[in-house]
């Protein structure tokens, strides 16, 4: 699966970077202190306009929850990548960002001046720090994934964000099937009401995949992913 | 939630037809009153709405569910922009339940779902691309397009974290309604998927019709 890692950082609670994932390439994410929640959102470096689209993968999985097997699509019908080592069982990919007035009224305003880098970053304007950046804006954050947030409906379609499986060390890794721009935050879910505002660092580790083989777990998990394997072949064709 | 209507097609101020593999592109004023009609029942309107005076403000998916701890729309629903402000409410429902989870058909998520040949089936999102091209009075382009509304559509979400599509709940004649909280492009399409049950293997027209205040 993973071949070397090559670089290891962290994230503190409300941090944010972005960077370009070469396919081959994997991006293994760990909540150091439990109850983290990572931010993800992608996009084709070569035509920004393709990017990761949450219905889509929801939907051709069958799936609410993403977990080992899940690949994640964006709007052209091509994986940007695979999610092929899950500790927790259960991501969130409906509940979007964390905001500035939500982020006030549950723990006060974002606040430079007296708390310098420990300020109350929120998702929102963690993620448009980031598209600003390249050329991008608000009109292009989609719905992005809550890695390590796991999010039940009950019958009625009531949510709610369950933090009782949260510990210390969980990782997920992402296996880049295509050159990806990568925006990531570590800003807390929007549905987290703690207390007090978490410190929640999310190690970040970047390395090198093993080849993928014909048995791989992600492309065979649904005859849908084998297809969109086949609409990257595509995609690469002669490169 | 049902909730009935009072209001009267004969005092509607705008009434169209929109067959399926039809958009409409249109203008919705703060206070006017829309009504989506579903003709002949198991329909799904694919819908985004728009800031009209400032685009990159649009109906936003997430920050719906997030602000209301809900899945499924109906009466009492309000619809929140990617701002954190209301763009909407549903303020009738003879429906009861109508999804923003499922995203709309594209031709290429069609191949994923589907066939790779499948490829030049309809979809909504070339219907979206064709208003917009057709529309660039609007200002709206690609980058515009996000995650919409299905309505009368039913996607259930099970506790195990499945989701399905499920045969729909609308009915011939099933109608929801919805109030603009302000100025507004209304951006639908009238599905043309012939791939599963949203539709139930048959699309049909919808109607839109507009009240004032």
């Amino acid at each position: 699966m993973i071949s070397r890692i090559e670089y290891t950082t962290q994230l503190p609670t409300g941090g944010h970077w972005s960077l370009r994932m070469a396919r081959g390439t994997v991006l293994r994410l760990t909540d150091l202190k439990g109850g983290a929640n990572a931010g993800l959102l992608f996009y084709n470096p070569e035509n920004l306009l393709e990017r990761y689209n949450a219905p889509d993968t929801l939907k051709c999985q069958h799936t609410f929850r993403l977990t080992r097997g899940h690949c994640l699509y964006s709007d052209m019908g091509r994986i940007f990548c695979s999610l092929v080592q899950d500790d927790c069982g259960w991501h969130d990919t409906v509940c979007g960002n964390s905001n500035a007035r939500g982020v006030a009224e549950c723990w006060g305003k974002r606040d430079y001046q007296h708390q310098r880098n420990a300020w109350y970053q929120n998702g929102q304007d963690a993620f448009l720090v980031e598209l600003e950046k390249y050329g991008l804006g608000l009109a292009d954050l989609a719905a992005n994934l809550n890695l390590f947030s796991k999010v039940v409906a009950d019958e009625a379609g009531q949510l709610q964000l369950d933090a009782s499986e949260t510990r210390p060390g969980r990782q997920v890794t992402l296996r880049f099937e295509m050159d990806t721009l990568v925006l990531l935050h570590a800003c807390l879910h929007p549905l987290n009401t703690a207390a007090d505002y978490p410190d929640a660092p999310v190690q970040v580790e970047l390395g090198l995949a093993e080849p993928v083989s014909e048995d791989d777990y992600c492309r065979n998990f649904r005859p849908e992913n084998q297809r969109g394997f086949q609409n990257n072949a595509l995609y690469h064709l002669g490169r | 939630m049902l909730k009935t209507s009072d209001r009267l097609p004969e005092q509607a101020s705008f009434r169209t037809v929109v067959d399926s593999g039809d958009y409409y592109i249109g203008r919705l004023s703060k206070g006017q009153t829309l009504r989506i009609l579903d003709l002949e029942g198991n329909q799904a309107a694919d819908t985004l709405f728009y800031n009209a005076d400032n685009p990159a403000e649009r109906y936003s998916m997430t920050d719906t569910l997030s602000a209301q701890g809900q899945i499924y729309l109906t009466t009492g629903s309000r619809l929140m922009s990617n701002e954190q402000r209301v763009m909407l409410e549903i303020v009738a429902d003879t429906c009861g339940r109508h999804d923003t989870l499922g995203g709309a058909c594209a031709t290429e998520s069609n191949t994923v779902r589907y066939d790779l040949e499948k490829r030049c089936m309809h979809a909504c999102r070339d219907s979206w691309m064709l208003a917009i091209g057709e529309h660039p009075e609007y200002g709206l382009t690609k980058r515009d397009i996000g995650h919409n509304i299905n309505f009368f559509m039913n996607v259930p979400v099970t506790s195990d974290g499945g989701l399905s599509f499920a045969d729909g709940i609308s009915a011939p004649g099933k109608y929801v309604e919805m109030t603009a909280c302000m100025d507004l492009i209304v951006l639908l399409s009238n599905c043309p998927q012939l791939n599963n049950p949203c539709n139930g293997y048959n699309p049909t027209p919808v109607e839109l019709l507009v009240w004032n205040n």
